[in-house]
């Protein structure tokens, strides 16, 4: 479906995530992140900057993952995305929700 | 004479030993197959132990018994592969060579992962039921519990059969209506994921069954510590959840063999092609089971399924043809509700679990994802099927190691 976000018509699934992230720039980051009460800051950049690297390189996200790759750790990662980090996170980085395991 | 040498005689690594000695045979082939233990559990049995539904008797049974004649057992830990010199080095120094080597040392809990959670209140009011010792150690403590928060949880996922957390929570429920105490005894069912279970589809059957059963849903909870002092589990964002009785499933790992041969993830699972159960980096090494780190579930059902196709791929690559089977990730499991009943689900690595009837489509006798007594006869069928059928590697008549697509209502999965 589409969804105006940041002035621009973008394409996303039911769930809000990002289809296709060539629609995504800096100022969708910031107006998905306003819609999640957040405002970002130096440190939420770094995490999300590191979150699209790992998706762009095939690696499956998890949060035992970020929080042994020495950018955040988990305590940290959770006072910057509170409550459900990675869903909020990968969400604002305009990339797929992670898919849990079965 | 050729080697190949099966690790672990659990459920994955004794199927493949029933199957191949069949065509591998001496005198140009010697199979062995390893394992640090004498006894054979009935894993499934463990979630009706703590209920006094079965007993030790009904789930343990040894190794030997389930192992060809002309398979020779080796009884000793495996200290690690060395997968460039195609050898495994036993616990005493000993080494042994190999042609192909196949890895089935299956997952096991590891609670120091959790901060306090293997601290002074495990096994007095903090449990785990995946190991024999763990449902053994919450069978005695239920048995006069007089009530309180019984909180399961599940502290992150992959884990192996990763209903038995529910299927806990619903027999708890109906163990507790029989003791006539269900009102002294509150349910919280505490899980990392979004939902009651990683597919949208089975989550919402699974959700309704939790409204109804009274049992409360915490989700996106990641815990951080096990407070003992205070008996509540913490996660990072502060949330706090007392309890009386924890009944936790720890994180799931696999054999720390694996980081001692540098073959291991994070999680000590071993890298492998999902299609042809071949090892990503080593053609000659094939992982089955919940060793592999393939995204399908860690089940007994998912190994009997793997077992069918890599008979055929090991069979192929010692002829040195190309590997040809494909495996698509089928799971077929039966959840536990509670009160006789049960409902049955079965995916794959694309599709959701459905509606439907199964083996025969429109027939059944069993239901897809709605609730039966019949499949809870399933369930309970399923111990002798392990025992007399599974471990055995007979093929289960109409049920095929591909899923089929007939008689079911289906939805591709959103998820994958
Ligand atoms: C509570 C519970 C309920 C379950 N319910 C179901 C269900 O209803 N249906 C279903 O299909 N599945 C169920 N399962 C899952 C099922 O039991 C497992 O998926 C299955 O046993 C996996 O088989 P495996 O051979 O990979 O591992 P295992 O059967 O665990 O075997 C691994 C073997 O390797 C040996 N080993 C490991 N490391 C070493 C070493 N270094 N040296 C020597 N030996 C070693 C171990 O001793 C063990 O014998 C359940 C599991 C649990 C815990």
């Amino acid at each position: 479906m589409e969804k105006v976000i940041a002035g621009k018509p973008i394409t996303v699934n039911e769930e809000g995530y990002l289809t296709d992230f060539n629609q995504w720039d800096e100022k969708v980051g910031e107006a998905i992140a306003a819609e999640n009460h957040l405002s970002l800051t130096p440190r939420h950049w770094d995490v999300i900057r590191y979150l699209q690297n790992e998706q762009k390189n095939q690696v499956a996200l998890s949060i035992r993952r970020v929080g042994k790759s020495g950018v955040v750790d988990i305590r940290e990662l959770y006072s910057l995305f509170p409550n459900a980090p990675l869903k909020t996170a990968t969400k604002i980085a305009g990339i797929p929700k992670p898919a849990s395991c079965i | 004479m050729k080697n190949l040498v099966i690790l672990g005689a659990g459920t994955a690594g004794t199927m493949m030993a029933n199957h191949l000695h069949h065509h591998l045979k001496t005198p140009d082939w010697n199979i062995s197959i390893i394992d640090e233990r004498d006894k054979h559990y009935y894993q499934p049995g463990f979630l009706f132990l703590p209920f006094d539904i079965y007993t030790p008797d009904d789930i343990i049974k040894t190794v030997d018994e389930f192992i060809p004649k002309d398979v020779s057992l080796i009884k000793s830990r495996v200290d690690k592969i060395l997968p460039e010199e195609n050898k495994v080095q036993l616990a005493d120094g000993k080494q042994l060579d190999y042609d192909v080597l196949i890895i089935a040392t299956g997952a096991k809990i590891s609670p120091e992962e959790t901060p306090g959670m293997g601290g002074e209140e495990w096994q007095k009011s903090v449990f785990d039921f995946y190991t024999f010792e763990g449902a053994l150690a919450l069978r005695n403590k239920l048995r006069d519990w007089t009530g309180g928060n019984l909180v399961v949880h599940i502290t992150e996922m992959p884990i192996k059969c990763p209903v038995a957390p529910l299927e806990f929570a619903f027999l708890a429920d109906s163990f507790f209506k029989n003791k006539d105490m269900r009102d002294k005894v509150g349910i919280t069912y505490v899980t990392p994921l979004s939902g009651a279970f990683t597919k949208p589809k089975a989550t919402e059957a699974l959700t309704h069954l939790l409204d109804e059963k009274h049992i409360r849903i915490e989700s996106d909870f990641a815990i951080e510590q096990v407070d003992n002092e205070n008996k509540q589990i913490i996660d990072y964002g502060g949330r706090a959840i007392p309890f009386d009785i924890l009944v936790t499933v720890p994180t799931n790992k696999g054999d720390e063999l694996m980081d001692r041969s540098g073959m291991g993830d994070d999680l000590n699972y071993v890298p492998t092609n999902k299609a042809t159960l071949q090892s990503k980096v080593y053609p000659n090494i094939f992982v089955l089971g919940d060793a592999s780190d393939i995204p399908a579930s860690k089940a007994g059902s998912v190994a009997h399924f793997e077992a069918e196709i890599l008979t055929d791929n090991i069979l192929h690559f010692v002829k040195g043809e190309p590997l040809s089977e494909e495996f698509d990730g089928h799971a077929n499991c039966f959840i536990e509700t509670g009160n006789d009943k049960a409902l049955l689900i079965d995916f794959n690595y694309t599709h959701e679990p459905v509606e439907g009837s199964f083996p025969f489509p429109g027939i059944g006798p069993l239901r897809l994802l709605k609730e039966s007594r019949m499949n809870h006869m399933g369930k309970l069928a399923f111990r002798w099927i392990y025992w007399n059928v599974l471990l055995k590697g007979t093929h289960i008549p109409f049920v095929s190691a591909n899923m089929s697509e007939s008689g079911k209502h289906y939805e591709k999965a959103l998820n994958e």
